[in-house]
């Protein structure tokens, strides 16, 4: 039932985000004119699509990484894995500039990568009594990695860069512009194969090892899914903070952990909430538009802040 | 001994690199260096206060989100009354007015804030940090919706910057900053006691309560002034009131409050000082606190140094 | 002489004291015993004036407790917390120093002084008193907070469980040395005690305390009985006389 309200209003949100910008365009346009097809095929189509796979695979992150962690106030992009995205890329542009863009990519991926390993093991060396902890010393860490990358863009002179990577928006969404983010939809879509893997690892290493799962390969697997999807995400659209740390606890709060079940659910529900943040920037200072980090930035503070406060119902 | 080393920085500070006039770099220096200096003591000062209120050693008003609080309020001023009206508005006027809003505001929050989360450190950390994160995301989604042209105007009075201060608050800084540090000094003993903890404070004939909200409208006030003066300054009061823990361990504000200041006043003045003469490094000194006061606030919660 | 009337105590839905009216005279041990959660804690924290009292009035020789200014009720009454949350900073002289407080409000005279090292030395800390508190043992870190009580030189002295981190050898030293100072100088000292057997042997009144409510108030002899016992604490107990005293088999 509630799967079913859930791509529905995904589909709503869809044709409104196709119908909604600068230039007027009505549905009844398409069918008569050219150019308003070609509006769609070049610009909102693609703008539509790149929302829904990037909020769908960021939220599909966030829970994964609050399993590896096991700790529900944690998401890639403020535990380190997007400012580690951004500093790679940083990097790739000051040194290497002349690589092709997939190499540039993986380059970045390896660095969100190593600053997540350094968060898991910083996490794990902390007591597990204080939870409250966890999303703690990942928001500083984000925000020393984040620094470091103010740091050295500022050094370099590549300030202008920083802000594409580090607001979130879909504005300059393009056909042409976007197609790295299918490659995001493919490792989110992918690591739905290990749904119960990840579950179990939610459990712990212990439970993990009682049933026969090999952890660190689990772990490893996660966090190299993890870090493609915010890598691909930073340097494609920018940081869009919250969405993995909203959304699946939204849908554990419904739904339960029962990942195999519910990752669909939490993929939708993201692609959802990130089109109707971005369809509001657009339409709330209309002509103007407001990038989607800025409002998600705003919702999700506000919603992590009830999350903190809010009790478990079945607790 | 910090004071010599200060004194050493502030004349470096005035003199070395300068060409041409002295009549007019002197003045020009002077006036930089005494904002530099009323920050630091401002922010040391507001730390060490907030840390004897909350018991502990990792909390700062800006970790909280008191000066994304003050950004705020400049930014719905500035929504509300548009650009042209807020900038035609005496400077000196502004401020005293944005002054008291913050103290509404921040005895609103965070008295309500430290009164409920008492008894749960971490807890109240992270509210802290996630209602900073909403203010600054709120301010950013307003100054978005403000006009391009408005937006500058907040812009301005939102990053930390030394380049340009606001040398006509000066005055007026001065004058809030002295008193606020009066009133602070005149209160050392009782911090002491306070810093016993509640019941402790209690026993002994003090009032937590009422001293925890005279206490916030001290670093509201003082928040205010260096937010007016240079914006957000991050890391810094963690970074200056840890070193000054490290290097004179004590329980005795009298002396706390004078090396945290010290050493605060050291860090901006002496760090601008390298950083623009020495280095002649583009980056602002705030990015480089941050990341080493990040890195400090990582090591004390590690080592569970946090009480 | 402290006069409760009429004082009850909830927290959310649950009722820690109800209606307790109880005299306790001045000078004198009194001992307030009872099971976990009778509410004893909390009553001596309202006595102190810790925690905002809800319903009834509680007087201190003629001070009104929540209604007369905290310093002037700091020289009147000092109370020892349970968990005491010192700042491990501090050095034992430093945080003896701190029961001075209500008199010097941070300026100590010649005479404050004075009786800081006299707190010291009745509680034999002159030895340990440029020690920091972090790297004493419990029971010595103890001992520093009850002197930092004793120098706070009131005619009160509350107690929450001070014997709970001291061997025997403490336990019955700080219990002689409370009787001293309510023998010798007249001061009225107010303690909870969870071992019946200390109560019996150095408290003059014993209270005892059950579910929020005062089941029996007596002295010693009065109060350890088989019968008294059972009901309060739900256990049956032998209770042997020896030479006069009143012992407790556990």
């Amino acid at each position: 039932m509630i799967c079913l309200a859930l791509v529905l209003t995904l589909v709503l949100l869809c044709i409104t985000s196709l119908f909604v910008g600068v230039a007027d365009l009505s549905p009844a346009a398409i069918l008569s004119d050219p150019a308003a097809l070609d509006l769609i095929w070049t610009s909102r189509g693609p703008r539509t699509v790149a929302v829904v796979i990037t909020g769908g695979a960021l939220a599909v992150s966030g829970t994964i990484m609050q399993m590896i962690v096991r700790n529900r106030f944690v998401e890639p992009m403020t535990a380190g894995t997007g400012q580690g995205a951004a500093l790679g890329i940083l990097l790739v542009t000051l040194f290497t500039p002349s690589l092709p863009i997939l190499m540039k990519m993986a380059l970045a991926t390896t660095v969100a990568l190593a600053t997540s390993t350094v968060f898991l093991f910083i996490v794990n060396r902390l007591p597990p009594t204080q939870p409250m902890l966890v999303p703690l010393v990942g928001l500083i860490y984000g925000g020393i990695i984040g620094a470091g990358v103010l740091f050295v863009a500022y050094q370099a002179d590549l300030l202008q860069y920083i802000d594409i990577w580090m607001n979130g928006e879909f504005s300059g969404v393009l056909q042409g512009r976007y197609e790295l983010l299918w490659i995001a939809a493919g490792v989110a879509a992918l690591s739905y194969l290990a749904a119960d893997q990840f579950a179990i690892i939610g459990m712990g290493r212990t439970a993990s090892v009682n049933l026969g799962l090999n952890y660190t390969q689990v772990v490893v697997v996660g966090l190299l899914s993890i870090s493609v999807v915010t890598a691909l995400t930073v340097v494609t659209v920018g940081m869009i903070p919250f969405v993995g740390l909203v959304v699946p606890n939204i849908v554990s709060r419904l739904s339960g952990d029962n990942l195999r079940a519910t990752l669909p659910m939490t993929a939708v529900s993201g692609a959802a909430l990130v089109l109707a943040s971005d369809i509001v920037g657009r339409l709330i200072r209309y002509p103007f538009e407001i990038a989607v980090g800025s409002v998600f930035g705003v919702l999700g503070a506000a919603v992590f802040l009830w999350l903190l406060y809010a009790p478990r119902r079945h607790a | 001994m910090l004071a010599v080393l200060l004194m050493a920085c502030m004349a470096g500070y005035l003199t070395l690199g300068a060409r041409g006039n002295w009549d007019f770099v002197l003045p020009f220096r002077g006036n930089k260096l005494v904002a530099l200096v009323i920050v630091a003591v401002a922010i040391s000062t507001a730390t060490v206060l907030f840390q004897t209120i909350t018991h502990n050693r990792i909390l700062t008003p800006a970790i909280m989100g008191f000066d994304a609080l003050y950004v705020l309020i400049l930014t719905v001023q500035i929504y509300a009354l548009g650009a042209q009206e807020y900038v035609r508005l005496s400077q000196s006027g502004q401020f005293i007015a944005n002054v008291v809003l913050m103290l509404i505001a921040a005895l609103a929050l965070f008295g309500t804030l430290l009164s409920k989360t008492r008894n749960d450190l971490m807890r109240m950390v992270l509210t802290g940090i996630i209602i900073a994160v909403l203010l600054r995301a709120v301010t950013g989604f307003l100054q978005r919706v403000i006009d391009p042209s408005e937006y500058a105007v907040v812009q301005v009075a939102s990053f930390a910057r030394f380049a340009r201060i606001e040398v006509e608050l000066l005055a007026v800084a001065a004058v809030m900053t002295c008193s606020a540090l009066a009133v602070t000094w005149r209160m050392r003993h009782r911090l002491d006691v306070l810093a016993l903890g509640e019941t402790a404070a209690i026993n002994l004939g003090e009032t937590p309560k009422r001293s925890m909200f005279q206490i916030l409208v001290v670093i509201a006030v003082l928040v205010s002034v260096s937010t007016a003066l240079v914006g957000p300054m991050g890391f810094l009061g963690l970074l200056v009131v840890s070193l000054a823990h490290l290097v004179t361990p004590t329980a005795s504000h009298a002396t706390l409050l004078l090396s945290a200041a010290l050493i605060s006043a050291l860090t901006l003045v002496g760090g601008q000082f390298v950083l623009e003469r020495v280095l002649g490094m583009s980056t602002p000194l705030i990015v480089v606190i941050d990341v080493i006061g990040g890195v400090v606030f990582l090591i004390l919660l590690l080592k569970r140094k946090y009480r | 002489m402290i006069e409760i009337s009429g004082v009850s105590y909830r927290i959310g839905g649950a009722r820690i004291l109800d209606g307790i009216n109880l005299t306790l005279p001045k000078g004198g041990i009194s001992a307030l015993i009872g099971p976990n959660g009778a509410g004893k804690s909390t009553l001596l924290s309202l006595i102190a004036r810790l925690m905002p009292h809800q319903t009834g009035t509680i007087t201190v020789d003629n001070l009104v407790v929540g209604a007369c200014p905290n310093n002037t009720f700091a020289r009147k009454l000092a109370i020892l917390p349970q968990a005491s949350d010192a700042a491990p900073l501090l050095s034992v002289r430093e945080l003896v120093g701190f029961g001075r407080y209500p008199y010097h409000k941070g300026r100590p005279s010649a005479e404050d002084h004075a009786k800081v090292e006299r707190a010291l030395a009745t509680f034999g800390l002159t030895d340990l008193a440029a020690r920091r508190l972090d790297t004493l043992s419990g029971g010595q870190r103890q001992r520093a907070q009850v002197a930092m009580t004793y120098a706070q030189d009131t005619d009160y002295i509350l107690l929450d469980e001070p014997l709970n981190n001291l061997d025997i050898a403490a336990s019955r030293s700080l219990m002689r040395v409370l009787r001293d100072l309510a023998a010798s100088q007249g001061r009225t000292i107010v303690i909870v005690l969870h071992d019946i057997n200390y109560a019996a042997a150095y408290a003059d009144l014993i209270v005892a305390m059950k579910g929020g409510r005062i089941v029996a108030t007596g002295t010693p002899d009065d109060i350890v009985t088989e019968a008294v016992v059972r009901e309060v604490f739900e256990t049956d107990p032998k209770i042997h006389r020896i030479d006069g005293k009143v012992i407790i088999e556990v």
